[in-house]
């Protein structure tokens, strides 16, 4: 690990400040993924800003009938806040079948957000990687990539954003409420919060540097059923082949995103309104323009059969 | 007290001294290997100046360990882990992994199992950790170590101090009804089952394989009984 400064501050202003005045300043709040790349030398902060103290760690209802999640609210809270459980199950759902419980009690909002990909060849520092040093190339293409995506790729890089979390939120339609260093404050739709990897897969998201995420805010509940069904190589702790995060209504129609297929939660409107006509015709839209390799090919039919099972169990139940 | 003040020893410098010098090594020998890493554009993803090696900075911090209070100058790059083994020589907790995969560093953090392989000692100021010395002792063993004993839950015993340090917590996080992957009803009391037990026993890997005599252990404190046995 790389030698670095270390700050605590006391409010979300100060910290967007001090990463703000900084040069190649990180935040730091679980530290569960920072710290692993940190060891690894594939994160290289020069000062690390601890936002632990600074409250942000509250879940609140919202005027709207929503809630407002503090961006260091851990993992395991938000999971078992029981008006999670009760209106946004499929929240809680996600966060459960995601990491073990000691890093769950560790993990934050923000930082579930954005953790970096799991991609092999953006851990291992002797290969090639766009990701980790733009310009290098892809080993992923062309080499191991059975875990690799298989929409909104580019030529530079294939790589999954690896939460389940966002994955729930994106089919809530959550929003990420920030801070910049000028004390300024904005809300970004969790739809594009998350860039596709292009020709700059490095730049994973599209905070600002110094931006704070202060919380993410759940609309009003929208009813239904919720799911989320991952599948993986083993059965807990383990990254998501493909997972499937849906919202089912008594009439068949509702809501749909998948994980582990892309750089980012993947949802196309279109292809939900087909829900009524099962996972065929869904899947068929969801992953129209899919990009598979060899070793990836079976994420397509996976998505279909899982699709498939959840909406059998939303008819029974 | 005073003995646990401040006493970076003059071999940890050393041994400081000498990683410095060795990845400042490897460092410069792989530098020619990534010449695209210069263009990255965001402070989050720009590759290090492989030229320099930043100095060590040094850092307090002070918390409480099994109840007694230790206050430190620490290296920032510090984890808890390293705190608790290398500086206060408390070598119960165990650094398998070292990356947050194994479950072997498992602590107790504000009345929370942790992995401390994965956090900053300095993150820790004015925290409580419990470790597998805190539990127990060997005159008045706690329940879940007695249990271990009894069921045999290991082989080579790398493992157990994580396993019981995140046996415990977990029993207490379904106390407080804290649900998980395998809970069938999410509105409703999570209660222990041997599927439960599996499931949120998932971060604290055995490589012995003891895995259902630890089933036993831990479900007879839990109250339930031959439970890796039956599964």
């Amino acid at each position: 690990m790389r030698a670095f400064t270390y700050q605590r501050v006391h409010s979300p202003e100060e910290a967007a400040k001090a990463a703000a005045a900084t040069p190649n300043a990180r935040f730091i709040a679980g530290g569960t993924n920072l710290l692993d790349l940190m060891k690894l030398e594939i994160e290289t902060p020069a000062h690390l800003v601890d936002v632990n103290g600074i409250g942000m760690d509250k879940i609140v209802a919202t005027e709207d009938g929503g809630l407002r999640v503090g961006a260091l609210v851990r993992n395991t809270d938000l999971a078992s806040d029981p008006r999670v459980r009760r209106d946004y199950a499929v929240l809680s759902r996600a966060l459960l079948a995601g990491a073990t419980g000691q890093l769950r009690n560790k993990a934050t909002t923000a930082g579930n957000l954005l953790q970096r990909t799991r991609c092999p060849y953006f851990y291992d520092t002797n290969q090639p990687c766009n990701k980790r040093a733009p310009g290098s190339g892809c080993s992923a293409i062309g080499g191991f990539n059975r875990h690799h995506a298989i929409v909104g790729t580019s030529d530079a890089c294939i790589a999954t954003h690896p939460s389940d979390m966002a994955v729930a939120m994106r089919i809530l339609d959550a929003n990420v409420e920030t801070v910049k260093a000028d004390g300024s404050r904005r809300v970004i739709p969790i739809a594009d919060f998350h860039r596709l990897p292009g020709d700059t897969p490095h730049i994973e998201h599209v905070l600002a540097p110094g931006e704070l995420i202060t919380a993410v805010t759940l609309p009003k509940p929208v009813g239904g059923r919720h799911f989320y069904q991952k599948v993986r190589d083993r059965a807990s702790y383990a990254f998501a082949l493909v997972s499937v995060a849906a919202i089912v209504q008594r009439d068949g129609s509702g809501r749909v995103a998948l994980g582990g297929v892309a750089h980012k939660p993947w949802r196309v409107a279109a292809a939900e309104q087909q829900l009524a006509r099962g996972g065929k015709a869904v899947t068929d839209l969801l992953l129209a323009n899919a990009r598979v390799t060899e070793d990836n090919a079976f994420k397509v039919p996976l998505v279909q059969r899982t699709l498939d099972g959840l909406l059998l169990d939303a008819r029974r139940t | 007290m005073d003995d646990h003040l401040n006493d970076a020893a003059p071999a940890q410098d050393i041994d400081t001294a000498r990683r410095e010098l060795l990845i400042a090594g490897a460092l410069t020998a792989g530098a020619a290997a990534l010449p695209g890493a210069a263009c990255a554009q965001t402070p989050g993803a720009t590759a290090p100046d492989k030229s320099a090696t930043p100095a060590p900075v040094l850092s307090k911090v002070a918390l409480r360990v099994n109840g007694q209070r230790y206050e430190k100058e620490v290296d920032t790059r510090t984890t808890l882990l390293d705190l608790l083994r290398e500086h206060l020589r408390l070598t119960g907790t165990k650094k398998g992994c070292d990356q947050g995969q194994c479950g072997a560093c498992t602590v107790i953090a504000d009345g929370r199992r942790i992995n401390s392989c994965l956090s900053l000692a300095l993150m820790h100021e004015g925290a409580e950790i419990t470790t597998i010395e805190g539990l127990g002792t060997p005159d008045k063993l706690h329940p879940l170590q007695a249990a271990f004993v009894k069921h045999d839950g290991y082989q080579c015993g790398y493992c157990t101090p994580g396993q019981i340090c995140s046996a415990v917590a977990m029993l207490d996080e379904v106390q407080r009804g804290i649900p998980s992957h395998v809970t069938a009803d999410l509105n409703a009391r999570p209660l222990l089952s041997p599927m439960e037990m599996r499931e949120r026993m998932s971060g604290n890997i055995c490589r012995c394989g003891a895995y259902s005599n630890i089933m036993d252990a831990i479900g007879e404190v839990a109250g339930l009984s031959n439970l890796g046995s039956k599964a």
